[in-house]
């Protein structure tokens, strides 16, 4: 019924439903764009900007802004790439990652992003953050040293478990995620099968007594980089 | 629980309609009444208006001027501006840290009062600044910083510390302040008087199409610093579909440097108020919401005075000027310390009662902004115009300025030149005329629109004031000969990262990136290839960032790269060694040596 909108994504036609986002349509069509806070099934947050596209020779994230007829879309161009592996890095530094004995390894998104980047070191120096740890609950615990701020445990938990377990609380440099409680994990109704505890792309939620489970070799990314999946399906199409 | 506790924030709620939307009210009378937001105040307030105790305490982390952990009876916030700076704020940093013998950031042992910095409170004509509760203290040195706290230690009331009021309205029942308004030019638009009601008159007679006509005639643009055609903007409102609209005044006027709303707030609030009626009539509104910044609390009162006359005098209300069916009526909402809410869609999420995080657009204001209705936003200065095009005609306002920036615009100017104040100008004016104007002939550099506007050099400084040269909201910040531009740039930053929402990352983490190396430029450390360095971080944060305040946080690097980039080459060598400057073997091996207890071994 509705009618189709039609743009292209580095010189590519795409066609899209009106609604839709430019990451929608470029899923469907196979084109991978990098992204780090958007996850299927929660509203877009808008806030990592590693999916920043040019439209129109504007800069807008994909995760957010809707297709219009005839836009033209850059994705996968020199300038986009820079910014974008600039981006992974400030994350890097900014965090307190230690990829090499995380539970995470393999499995983590961050990660992915910056082998699929080939970033082996940032050009940033390290910011060295010092952040907390809670591991009152007792199936669950977080390390925000590892915490990206992408926000998917606050909209999984008000959105999809109906909670609100987490919050964002301070600003700038001091934001952080604060727990729907005076300080601790274990007095929240947080459990092990929310969402909110699924969604972490870092390993920053983790459930306890699980980690390492998966050996190396068998990891979501340890022979296939992030967004294949989305590039894999079109291309069977 | 405190039962007194519990029944002060009880009795705030219902004040409020137990209405989580009016959580700034909340949060803000909760820290007046009990000297913060304490847990146990955020418990209880998440059970009167039924939200999370997580969510109350984003809100109130988020805003400066409230605290979850208690504070002086007295709190003393410094304005720690450049300007502030340059006219001697560290003299009076010293004074008042010896006389109450605690440092910044810390409250009296006797709990009275506390002592804290705070970026530009709109009062650089008259720095050095403070706020003392809500008063305004102005002209400080460290005698007066002084003799302020033995006077507050005996009588602990802000107000007794105004000797003698300021000009104007400032000194005003409702006002009793010292501030000045240092008014050096008036214009035809904007600070000349308005016979009352004769601009909303003139609009009521005519349709809300045909008001929207006249403001796109006179091809008004938005004073606030964007430039966005106003005529534009409410008939875009107008149109969007929807049965409530709203038209919110935009008076957070937290840019450092730019002081004019503060004046017109003073002297010409019945133009404002005047102008935001027309609005509400033009775009088909009954509710207006003026968001005052914190800092300008000391004019609420009058505010509040100014539109209850009105509605005494039938110019606000019901069926305004016996206008059957035009209701129109404005509240006052008080923000809280947070530069952010200027940007549109921050000021939204204050006002709904949330943190000051911008909104994705689209949705656009004039589509879907508060509480997802249509929106228009204007600055203080915009609504004045639209006042007097109604008054005068559209064709009068558009033959003042210059063709692509028609009619007035107030400058506030600071720094170093002979009278700083509010200059209202015609558009298109030369930089070097305003100097002129002010004061200023020696001027070694001129940041104009702000932080987040340009650095100009002398060799600039023939550029013109206009949407399509120098853009500016209103700051004109004047630096002579002997000022280190550099740490000027580094003050700009530190205010970039203080009042970043930190949402995006490119924001968050970008500019914290740009001052460490600007930081270590300045201390000697710097290489050549930092200079790039900086340019390529600057141009990622300004592409990638999702709101305003990011887009042109690196203006200050950026712009000075190009206009003064001798300033960063005299500063930055190649070692001769080969090795990083950067790279300190001795620091990097401190822990070390400290651990070991000897001298680790290099060349
Ligand atoms: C970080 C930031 C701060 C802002 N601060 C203000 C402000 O204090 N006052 C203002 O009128 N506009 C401010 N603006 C611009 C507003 O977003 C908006 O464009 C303006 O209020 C629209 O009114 P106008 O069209 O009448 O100028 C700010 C924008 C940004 C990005
Ligand atoms: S640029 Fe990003 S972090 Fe900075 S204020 Fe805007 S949304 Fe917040
Ligand atoms: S994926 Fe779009 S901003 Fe994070
Ligand atoms: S490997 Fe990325 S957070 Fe652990």
């Amino acid at each position: 019924m509705s009618e189709t909108i039609t743009f292209t994504i580095d010189g590519k036609e795409v066609s899209a439903q009106p609604g839709q986002t430019i990451m929608q349509a470029a899923d469907a069509a196979g084109i991978y764009i990098p992204r780090l806070c958007a996850f299927e099934g929660l509203v877009p947050h808008g806030s990592c900007r590693v999916c920043t596209v040019m439209v129109n020779g504007r800069a807008q994230a994909a995760c957010t802004q809707p297709v219009a007829d005839g836009i033209v879309v850059e994705n996968d161009t020199e300038k986009l790439l820079a910014i974008r592996r600039d981006i992974i890095e400030m994350l890097f530094v900014e965090g307190n990652h230690y990829c090499m004995f995380c539970e995470k390894s393999g499995n983590c998104e961050l990660q992915a992003l910056a082998y699929r980047f080939g970033i082996a070191a940032p050009k940033y120096p390290y910011l060295f953050p010092k952040r907390e740890i809670d591991a009152t609950h007792p199936d669950i615990f977080i390390d925000r040293n590892r915490c990206v701020l992408c926000g998917r445990c606050v909209r999984a938990s008000r959105d999809v478990d109906g909670k609100g377990v987490f919050e964002f609380v301070g600003r700038g440099p001091q934001k952080r995620v604060a727990v729907n409680a005076e300080a601790n994990l274990a007095d929240t109704d947080l459990k092990t099968s929310d969402k909110a505890v699924e969604v972490c792309p870092v390993g920053a939620i983790l459930r306890k007594r699980v980690g390492y489970a998966v050996p190396v070799g068998r990891r979501r990314y340890d022979h296939k980089p992030i967004g294949s999946d989305i590039e894999q399906a079109a291309s069977k199409k | 629980m405190s039962k007194s506790l519990e029944a002060d924030v009880k009795k705030i709620c219902k004040a409020c309609g137990n209405d989580r939307t009016r959580m700034m009210d909340i949060v803000r009378s909760v820290q007046e009444q009990c000297g913060c937001v304490s847990g146990e105040a955020m418990d209880l307030i998440a059970r009167e208006v039924s939200c999370h105790r997580v969510e109350v305490e984003s809100v109130v982390s988020f805003y400066a001027f409230l605290s979850t952990r208690p504070k002086g009876k007295v709190v003393i916030r410094l304005c720690d501006d450049v300007i502030d700076e340059m006219k001697g704020s560290d003299q009076v940093a010293a004074a008042l840290k010896t006389e109450l013998g605690i440092d910044f950031g810390e409250t009296t042992a006797d709990g009275a009062i506390t002592l804290e910095h705070t970026p530009c409170i709109g009062m650089c004509d008259q720095a050095p600044a403070a706020m003392v509760n809500d008063e305004v203290v102005t002209y400080l040195s460290g005698d007066a910083a002084r003799s302020m706290v033995r006077s507050l230690r005996e009588h602990m009331d802000p107000k007794k510390l105004v000797g003698r009021f300021g000009d104007g309205n400032n000194g005003h029942d409702l006002v009793r302040s010292m501030v000045h308004n240092n008014i050096r030019q008036s214009g035809e638009v904007v600070l000349a008087p308005l016979a009352e009601g004769a601009a909303l008159k003139n609009a009521l007679a005519m349709s809300p199409a045909e008001v929207i006509r006249d403001v796109k005639t006179a091809r008004l643009r938005g004073r606030g610093g964007a430039g966005f055609p106003t005529g534009m903007k409410w008939e875009f409102t107008r149109n969007a579909p929807g049965t409530q609209r709203y038209v919110l005044c935009n008076a957070d006027e937290g840019e450092p440097g730019t002081f004019k709303d503060r004046v017109i707030l003073t002297e010409r609030p019945d133009v404002l108020i005047e102008g935001m009626t027309i609005a509400g009539y033009a775009i088909g509104s009954d509710t207006g919401v003026l968001y005052l910044r914190a800092e300008y609390a000391y004019l609420r009162s009058f505010l509040e005075q100014a539109l209850h006359d009105r509605r005494n005098k039938g110019l606000l209300g019901k069926d305004i000027c016996g206008k059957k069916g035009f209701n129109f009526d404005i509240r006052i909402q008080m923000g809280a310390g947070a530069y952010i809410c200027g940007e549109e869609t921050s000021l939204i999420s204050s006002v709904e009662g949330l943190r000051g995080d911008p909104k994705n657009r689209p949705p656009f204001p004039a589509q879907k902004g508060l509480h997802q209705c249509p929106t228009t936003v204007n600055n203080v200065e915009t609504f004045c115009c639209v006042s007097r095009i109604l008054e005068k005609g559209p064709g009068w306002f558009a033959q003042m300025g210059s063709k692509g920036s028609p009619g007035t615009k107030v400058l506030s100017i600071s720094g170093d030149c002979h009278r700083p104040g509010v200059y209202e100008v015609p558009f298109g004016i030369k930089l070097s005329d305003v100097l002129k104007l002010c004061g200023a002939e020696d001027a070694a550099a001129v940041q104009v629109g702000g932080p987040s506007g340009t650095m100009v050099s002398p060799a600039e400084f023939g550029r013109t004031i206009c949407y399509d040269d120098l853009a500016t909201g209103g700051s004109v910040m004047v630096f002579g000969p002997k000022r280190n531009l550099l740490k000027v740039v580094r003050k700009f930053l530190e205010f970039f990262i203080e009042e970043s929402c930190g949402y995006c990352t490119p924001c968050r983490v970008g500019n914290v990136l740009l001052l460490e190396r600007l930081n270590r430029i300045l201390d000697g450390r710097g290489e050549p290839s930092d200079l790039p360095y900086l340019e390529r971080l600057g141009q990622t944060i300004k592409t990638a960032a999702r709101c305003g305040l990011g887009q042109t946080s690196p203006n200050p690097v950026l712009t000075t790269l190009k206009s003064f980039r001798s300033a960063y080459e005299s500063l930055v060598k190649e070692a001769p060694d080969g090795l990083q400057p950067s790279f300190d073997i001795g620091a990097a091996l401190g822990d070390a040596k400290t651990i070991t207890g000897r001298e680790s071994v290099h060349f």
